[in-house]
């Protein structure tokens, strides 16, 4: 059995009276890519979010490569190795996409006095490299804040493969992006998961990139998680189809 | 930040060039000269939180206003007096406090020195607290430290209360215009070598990725809470030199209308680099220059009217000129190497 990157053990989370997530439990293995589906409103981002330290869990316990997640905070976090994108994109807009990428670079021990260099040549030159493998290198001078909504998807992907992440947390990498290009994109997910060593637990609506991409699925409905399983059987399990097309 | 081109080099050599001589073709507008350095080094200062990283604080001025007091308390202490005896003769024979010119000149120097290292202590405090808030609330809270400020300076008597603080005269054989045109200039020369090179750092782009989006900063591992109380630390460092050498240009410190005047300078230091373009190296530089000619044409030719011009002036600007001078040419410039430009849809 491959060893687990992320343990989370019956997490939940409300906001007022609405449980957002509640009592989720669900392991992901080092090396995977997972899958997080669920209806809108089902709890995906705000479990994203409770992993990655925006809402703070009400109960629980997030366990990253063994360490207690819930008292650190976002930045903490993130220097652990452990990235999110966003649903919508969250790019420097007043910068090029150069300078996006070179920010970018990972901070893991968060002492400011690493930040008094320029960017070495070598960040450059990775900048450089990933820009060209999300298929941006064209655009590496225009302001990121000018670039169409799937481009600035495309340079958020880039951005946090270059910050070096052990576990990256997507969330709908595809949205926006041309559909005749998606398949490059899976394509570079599955790279970013081989060539790069990255584990990827990946929210998508788009079904048939989850049942290309992902190994396993879990299913949220209602802030619960309702079915776990490889995308064949996710497909074709009742309550999933339940959870989608509502049943009375 | 890109590397610095030859001509911004160029263009800072021929501004010092022009600086260092300005004095000898201006002799009789030294004081305004020393008011445009002390304009430079606050619009300076107030830029790095207010432009290259999106905190519009109104609290600079507390810095401002305790360099004035620490400068003037300095060359008092320095000259063997107390404090204390020395502002309660105010009125009286303030001309029998008198100190040599050697003592003068190096206790006007320690002064600043110690303004700046006491107010960078003083912002990393306020920061590592004021910089947990953000957007209005940020701007809302620094609003209250300069008027706290001058009312409680107003009650230390031993500051001279109320009324206020006079700067020990300055000795025969001492040009104080002079001098203070050129301290400025000095410091003003390693705050821009010294902006110039933290920009091209990776701490200056953690600045510019604060200011256009923090959440993300934070989700990259960005330590962006250290980041911005050491960059106000260091723009309380430099404002509470401008407000030293404001103070002792004046000679006069009065708590509320000179020291931490919210109104006047307080408000100033961001209306400098928004006129020449906030975010940018030169924008507060040449808001500073536009900001010292416009308020020296309405001081002249509008007096009466001047506050009234003024506002006006500030009005336009903020509506008309969000960008500033520099932003305009920026876009012109962004425009014709087709920067600006939405990108191909993906």
């Amino acid at each position: 059995m491959s060893e687990t990157i992320l343990e989370i053990r019956g997490v939940s989370k409300h906001f007022g009276g609405i449980y957002a997530n509640q009592d989720i439990s669900l392991d992901i293995p080092k090396g995977a890519i997972i899958g997080l589906i669920g209806p809108n409103g089902s709890g995906k981002s705000t479990l994203f979010g409770s992993i990655t330290g925006y809402h703070p869990i009400d109960e629980g316990s997030i366990k990253y490569e063994g360490q207690e997640l819930k008292r650190l905070r976002t930045a903490e976090i993130a220097r652990l190795g452990l990235i999110r994108t966003f649903q919508q994109t969250h790019v420097y807009d007043e910068m090029d996409c150069v300078r996006n990428m070179l920010i970018s670079r990972p901070m893991r021990g968060g002492d400011i006095r690493t930040l008094l260099h320029e960017p070495s040549a070598e960040d450059r030159d990775r900048a450089e490299d990933l820009l060209e493998f999300v298929g941006l290198a064209s655009k590496r001078h225009l302001l990121a804040g000018s670039l169409s909504f799937g481009q600035q998807k495309l340079l958020e992907f880039a951005m946090a493969l270059m910050n070096e992440p052990d576990l990256l947390l997507l969330d709908e990498p595809t949205a926006g992006i041309n559909p005749t290009l998606i398949n490059g994109l899976i394509d570079r997910l599955r790279q970013a998961n081989e060539r790069f060593g990255v584990t990827l637990f990946v929210i998508e609506h788009n079904m048939r990139v989850m049942m290309n991409l992902a190994q396993e699925i879990h299913v949220l409905a209602g802030g619960k998680l309702i079915a776990s399983g490889k995308p064949k059987d996710i497909q074709n399990d009742p309550r999933v189809i339940e959870a989608y097309l509502g049943g009375s | 930040m890109a590397k610095t081109s030859p001509m911004q080099w160029i263009a800072a050599l021929a501004f010092l060039a022009v600086a260092i001589a300005a004095p000898f073709f201006m002799p009789n507008n030294m004081s305004q000269l020393v008011d445009l350095m002390v304009f430079i080094l606050i619009a300076l200062s107030w830029d790095m939180l207010g432009g290259q990283m999106g905190y519009n604080s109104f609290g600079n001025i507390l810095f401002f206003g305790i360099g004035m007091y620490l400068v003037a308390s300095t060359q008092v202490w320095m000259g063997g007096y107390e404090l204390a005896e020395y502002n309660s003769a105010k009125g009286g024979n303030l001309e029998s406090f008198t100190v040599t010119a050697p003592i003068f000149v190096q206790s006007l120097i320690i002064g600043l020195l110690a303004a700046a290292i006491l107010n960078f202590v003083i912002g990393l405090i306020v920061g590592s607290q004021l910089l947990q808030t953000r957007g209005h609330y940020f701007a809302v809270g620094t609003l209250g430290l300069g008027v706290a400020a001058g009312e409680f300076a107003g009650t230390m008597d031993f500051l001279g209360g109320g009324s206020g603080m006079n700067f020990i005269q300055p000795p025969d054989g001492v040009n104080l215009t002079q001098l203070l045109y050129f301290l400025g200039l000095g410091v003003v020369a390693i705050f821009f070598v010294f902006l110039t090179w933290l920009h091209r750092t990776r701490f200056g782009f953690v600045m510019n990725a604060i200011r256009d989006n923090e959440d993300k900063a934070e989700a990259m591992g960005l330590p962006t809470g250290r980041v911005k109380t050491f960059a106000w630390a260091i723009a309380a460092a430099f404002a509470a030199i401008a407000g030293g050498l404001y103070g002792a240009g004046k000679n006069f410190i009065d708590p509320t209308e000179v020291a931490f005047s919210l109104p006047t300078v307080g408000v100033w230091m961001l209306l400098m680099p928004l006129m020449g373009g906030k975010g940018t190296l030169w924008g507060p530089i040449l808001g500073a220059v536009m900001f010292q000619l416009f308020k020296e044409f309405f001081w002249t030719y509008l007096f009466g009217w001047q506050r009234v011009a003024l506002g006006l002036l500030i009005v336009i600007i903020v509506v008309f000129f969000p960008n500033g001078l520099m932003g305009g040419l920026k876009a012109i410039s962004s425009r014709l190497s087709g920067k600006s430009g939405k990108g191909e849809a993906a």
